[in-house]
């Protein structure tokens, strides 16, 4: 392999024909899945392309203005996702929102000023792709853990509000336990990394033609980046949600869970 | 002015009525059995008293003040709760009884703990127990000993003798009636109509949500 790693279309379109692969086990196992994988490989093909022609035309704007709305964008979808979790948590948009904002600002400061990255588009966007997506998956998992534990652990919470704690030192087993769960996916993927994976930026980069010693170094401030935004989203985002649960007379109300959070 | 004023109090749970325009009045330095049968709202009743739920129709005044009006943690420290299912929290026995001081935010006293170990007939070794190897019995006696550690100008108990053998029975009866004798006022669900009346001056009778009967014994 030489240092361009450009592929052009004759091989992407060999390179095709594995799909066929999982075509093919699907029909003769009887997965009945064909239909579903052709759907995902098209709708991935056509994401991927438009998404690929809006980068082309952002990083040719350079215009910062137009980055932070493209910022603000993808932030509020992950917020209106992750939502999606902690149905039945008030004003649970504004929160998830609130959350993934507070961690993508504070890391992506960091990685600018330190000098890490440029606020560039062809930097800012991938970089922010995976702050924010992380931020998502954590906020998610917390909010299911939330749910669920003011659920199980209610004789607990009122056994504190009894004996005339306040709804804070009544609910922090619960808020840790939920911020701890958030965070946990990233940690055990920082553990294994270059063990069991080779992440996707590092990946990349190495067959862009970069040397992995350089590639490394990329892939640890990934780590970093992304520890801090799960903890940083997760933090906020159950400090400022667990206050649903209680109504202002300070006592533990039920949160009716719904098919989507289970 | 009574301690405590129950006035049409109603409460409804997911469009069941579990008690309906029930009223009371409890004056300082009772000591009120509860009886009825189970499902009756006796439990609902106590819990409404606690502040842990409010009613869905209804007042409830504290010393002639409506209970929305007070501060929930204020009203809660001054009404203490014990349930029918007692429940340890942590790992062991000190984390529970650290609690109740680490609310007011105050140091662990260990001397009040030992003053209630010995009138429950616990060993001080109990402290550092695992929660986890504690019976039932052991379990409700702690988390009475934790409701007491400060002590409530109201007490409610939720069948609380249900998980003990009759010695200790005895001596939680005892001590709650020496309790009562010092001023606290009781409010005791029970199911042995014998017991609330060797101790208590007053017996509410509930029965499928309502009060059946105000009975005044001394």
């Amino acid at each position: 392999m030489n240092g361009s790693i450009a592929i052009d279309n004759t091989s992407l379109l060999i390179a095709s024909s594995l799909v066929l692969v999982s075509l093919y086990l699907s029909y003769s196992q009887k997965l009945g899945i064909e239909k579903e994988t052709l759907v995902s490989v098209a709708r991935a093909i056509i994401q991927l392309v438009i998404v690929g022609y809006i980068l082309e035309y952002i990083f040719g704007l350079e215009s910062s203005l137009f980055t932070t709305l493209l910022l603000l964008f993808m932030a509020f979808n992950a917020a209106y996702n992750a939502s999606k979790r902690g149905k039945g948590i008030q004003k649970i948009l504004t929160i998830s929102f609130g959350a993934i904002a507070t961690g993508t600002v504070l890391t992506l400061s960091v990685l600018v000023f330190s000098g890490t990255i440029a606020y560039e588009p062809y930097q800012i966007i991938p970089v922010s792709g995976m702050i924010i997506s992380n931020s998502m998956v954590a906020l998610g998992v917390c909010y299911k853990q939330m749910l669920s534990d003011f659920k199980s652990k209610r004789e607990e919470v009122e056994t504190k509000l009894s004996l005339g704690a306040d709804i804070l030192p009544s609910s922090i087993g619960i808020i840790r336990d939920a911020i701890r769960t958030g965070m946990i996916p990233t940690i055990d993927s920082a553990r294994t990394l270059g063990i069991v994976s080779l992440p996707g930026m590092m990946t990349g980069l190495i067959l862009a033609g970069i040397s992995p010693i350089e590639a490394i170094k990329y892939q640890i401030m990934v780590t970093f980046m992304l520890l801090s935004t799960t903890s940083i989203s997760s933090y906020v985002a159950c400090y400022l949600s667990y206050r649903s649960f209680f109504n202002t007379r300070k006592q533990l109300v039920s949160i009716k869970l719904k098919q989507d959070n289970i | 002015m009574p301690l405590l004023d129950l006035q049409n109090v109603s409460f409804v749970n997911d469009g069941k009525a579990i008690l309906r325009n029930v009223s009371f009045v409890v004056e300082a330095g009772d000591f009120i059995s509860i009886v009825g049968p189970s499902g009756s709202g006796k439990s609902t009743l106590l819990r409404l008293c606690s502040h842990l739920i409010s009613p869905t129709g209804g007042n409830i005044f504290y010393k002639g003040v409506n209970m929305n009006e007070y501060i929930p943690t204020d009203l809660r420290k001054s009404i203490a709760y014990c349930s029918q299912s007692p429940y340890l929290f942590g790992n062991n026995v000190k984390e529970n009884l650290d609690f109740p001081f680490s609310v007011r935010k105050m140091p662990f006293n260990e001397g009040r703990v030992k003053e209630l170990f010995s009138l429950f007939n616990i060993p001080f070794t109990f402290l550092t127990a695992d929660v986890q190897n504690l019976s039932g019995g052991e379990k409700q006696r702690i988390s009475l000993v934790r409701t007491l550690l400060f002590l409530p100008e109201v007490l409610l108990l939720d069948e609380i003798t249900s998980a003990l053998d009759a010695e200790n029975t005895r001596m939680v009866e005892n001590a709650v009636s020496s309790l009562n004798n010092e001023g606290i006022t009781v409010l005791w669900i029970t199911h042995d109509p014998e017991k609330s009346q060797k101790y208590a001056n007053k017996i509410i009778t509930v029965e499928a949500g309502k009060i059946n009967s105000l009975e005044v014994l001394k």
